[in-house]
């Protein structure tokens, strides 16, 4: 037998050290389980301070035993190798396991053991833990606000449409993956929008969401019959011209007149709110700030002194006041340049403000991709003849947006997060419903609760969006 | 004469205040080979980005294929798309296939049909051997196989001139002969081309002329066997002294 040093451990002893190592570690995080779990002290035989440290100096004597280089054993190394490297390593491993330990209960009890779910009114919340009765029987205000219960099928409906519509990509086949950029930057965008504001708003003007559909069903069936060589302006004039002619011409009057359609009840935008508003604000948000912000920095980089100086002074505007100035004043001080009798609904408004506000944003780091490429990449795309235009859509902005796409998700991020922000103006998403239970005085004092949820489904949604980004990097990575 | 390509009569460019292109004339007739030698600094490389235009002159004047360079821009485009440019740096686009590459500008620049395009760029990689690697990504060749593929690409536009921009400046020793060796296949084939490069044994096989530059003016011009065998001036033949 070796001599044991058990200062400096060594293979030779590897048995003695491993097994003397895994039991003080063993028995350290025992110590703190039952301590924990069972609030039961097993030391507390020992004076205060050193009962206090025991189990940390027991793991940690334990892990400076076991970490013995090439044991041959592959588990032990893995763990040396990742965890417990040196001593400074291995004491934070230590911190890092007992704070688990020592914060599951509480969180367990909190969320699970002690909560609860049953019932429907705040009688039942006597436990220490938390009361999901209270999210159960808000559930519907946090999901569509106050929109009438009877007609919330029509958010329902819309958005399980839009969000079948948007896997469509998923499925094309080779002969049409070619249209989809342009049916998710065109088409899907507009039928969105009839969906949200004809169908969702409902009222006099659904009819206008009916001409739409019978607008765009005619012109794809004449569109089988077009020459591929004007499809692209086909699809663009004639749903419109299509649907000018039914709105004014043919239908609009008559169908009124004769009650053969009966119109779904008008919501007005006020009455939205909860989840739904917060996916309908972020949507609109997203699609419209993304273009503007592309021309912004294209503006920025022109030569034209008018279009610079006017890009220069938009971007620094909008970076340079906060969003809920810009929030406030879109409410309150805009209607007073409109004239007397125009009225932009409140919501179109706020879409407007965060869209130009974040359009900044992305504006900024799509410049920084665009001088991220080298002065080649312009000079050979020009000595082959292309324009601006061409240059740009073709050459330069596939490869400068790839490379912004994690700052766009930055971005994005930042943007569906700010929603909330838009209770300045009286609208109230998720987090301004909560407000709003919050205070109901029948439901006094379970802000905690739905905070945690509000965060819950903010992860969710963020988390979703962040995956995407990093699918969409690795999708597009070529070697340079 | 009309089959003057290329006119350039009293040019001048500066870069701020400093000048770097003085007093340039010069006349390039159609078929002709051109190379331009001279140290670093001379002015080579900025003199032919001002036949594209890619670099704008102050002065004087450019006439290619008969339409005046001016700042007036609404042809520039028609000009360059007759002016084939293979750089330096190669300057492939990344972001699409060897076969992209090539079918890009005679798609969205002269609107030719896919198929066609593709036939044509396949033509012309196979003259310079790299059809094998149609599609791959610029980032998986070596040096030399870009370099080729970027001749391909300016030939797929059918240009009446190649200009190249130290074509081979960039390229280890080993890959400098393959990409000459497209170059002299142009070269016989018939092409109108200036050459910027330091590659005296390209100079002497193909060129018909040899313009040496220093200090943005042109010093000496000459026919190849003349300009190798008695340079005029004295730069000219220091130049030589050290390059050969």
């Amino acid at each position: 037998m070796n001599k044991l040093n058990f200062l400096k451990p060594d293979i030779n002893n590897l048995s003695t050290y491993l097994y003397t190592g895994v039991v003080l570690v063993t028995l350290s995080i025992f110590i703190v389980f039952i301590n924990s779990f069972f609030n039961k002290d097993l030391i507390s035989f020992l004076p205060g301070t050193i009962s206090f440290f025991l189990p940390l100096i027991l793991g940690f004597i334990g892990l400076h035993l076991i970490r013995i280089d090439y044991s041959g054993l592959k588990f032990l190394d893995k763990v040396n190798k990742n965890i417990n490297t040196n001593n400074f390593n291995a004491f934070l491993s230590l911190l890092i396991v007992f704070v688990i330990i020592k914060s599951l209960p509480p969180l367990l009890s909190w969320f699970i053991l002690d909560a609860n779910i049953a019932g429907d009114s705040k009688d039942v919340c006597t436990g220490s833990g938390a009361c999901w009765t209270y999210i159960k029987i808000w559930f519907n205000r946090f999901m569509y606000g106050m929109y009438p219960n009877a007609e919330q099928w029509r958010i329902n409906l819309s958005f399980i449409a839009l969000a079948f519509l948007g896997t469509i990509g998923f499925f094309a086949t080779e002969k049409f993956k070619k249209y989809l950029t342009l049916y998710y930057v065109v088409v899907y965008p507009v039928i969105a929008f009839f969906f949200i504001f004809f169908f969702i708003s409902g009222g006099p003007i659904f009819f206008d969401f009916s001409y739409g559909i019978i607008a765009a069903v005619i012109s794809i069936i004449i569109g089988f019959f077009i020459p591929s060589k004007f499809k692209m302006y086909y699809f663009i004039i004639v749903p419109i011209t299509l649907y000018i002619l039914l709105k004014y011409v043919f239908f609009y009057e008559e169908l009124i007149e004769l009650g053969k359609l009966e119109a779904l009840e008008w919501v007005e935008t006020g009455a939205w709110g909860g989840l739904s508003l917060t996916f309908i604000v972020s949507f609109f948000c997203l699609i419209f700030c993304f273009p503007i912000g592309l021309f912004l920095s294209l503006g920025r980089r022109s030569d034209f002194p008018i279009i610079k100086y006017f890009s220069i002074g938009m971007i620094e505007f909008w970076r340079g006041v906060p969003l809920i100035t810009v929030l406030f004043m879109s409410s309150v001080m805009f209607p007073m340049f409109l004239p007397e009798d125009m009225f932009i609904d409140k919501l179109v408004r706020v879409i407007i403000a965060i869209s130009l506000f974040e359009a900044a944003y992305v504006a900024e780091v799509i410049r920084g991709g665009l001088q991220a490429l080298p002065r080649g990449q312009y000079d050979a795309a020009k000595s082959l003849g292309m324009g601006y235009w061409k240059m740009h859509i073709l050459v330069i902005l596939p490869q400068a947006l790839k490379l912004v796409i994690p700052g766009i998700a930055n971005t994005f991020l930042a943007l569906v997060k700010d929603t909330p922000l838009i209770f300045v103006v009286g609208l109230l998403e998720i987090v301004g419903m909560l407000n709003l239970a919050k205070t109901n005085p029948e439901w006094l004092g379970f802000a905690m609760e739905g905070y945690v949820f509000a965060s819950v489904l903010f992860f969710i949604i963020c988390y979703a969006m962040s995956k995407y980004s990093y699918n969409l990097e690795q999708k597009y990575k070529t070697e340079r | 004469m009309s089959d003057k390509i290329i006119q350039i009569t009293e040019m001048n460019k500066w870069f701020g205040d400093f000048q770097v292109l003085k007093n340039i004339n010069l006349e390039v007739e159609k078929n002709k080979k051109i190379v331009v030698c001279g140290p670093s600094g001379s002015g080579k490389s900025t003199l032919i980005r001002c036949i594209n235009r890619l670099e704008e002159h102050q002065q004087g004047s450019i006439i290619v294929d008969g339409n005046e360079l001016t700042e007036d821009t609404k042809d520039i485009e028609k000009i360059r798309a007759e002016v084939g440019m293979v750089f330096q740096q190669f300057n492939l686009f990344p972001h699409l296939s060897i076969l992209d590459n090539c079918t890009l500008a005679p798609i969205w620049v002269k609107k030719m049909p896919k198929k066609e395009a593709e036939d044509l760029a396949l033509q012309h990689l196979e003259k310079v051997q790299i059809a094998d690697q149609a599609n791959k990504y610029p980032g998986q060749l070596s040096g030399g196989q870009q370099q080729r593929c970027a001749i391909a690409r300016a030939l797929c536009m059918e240009p009446k001139i190649m200009l190249f921009d130290e074509p081979t400046s960039a390229l280890d020793p080993e890959m400098i002969k393959e990409v000459l060796d497209a170059m002299v296949n142009l070269a016989k084939a018939g092409m109108t081309m200036i050459v910027v490069t330091h590659e005296m044994g390209f100079a002497k096989e193909v060129a018909d002329e040899v313009i040496f530059m220093d200090e943005g003016m042109i010093v000496e011009r000459a026919e190849t066997k003349e300009f190798f065998a008695n340079p005029k001036s004295d730069r000219t033949k220091l130049f030589l002294s050290q390059i050969l």
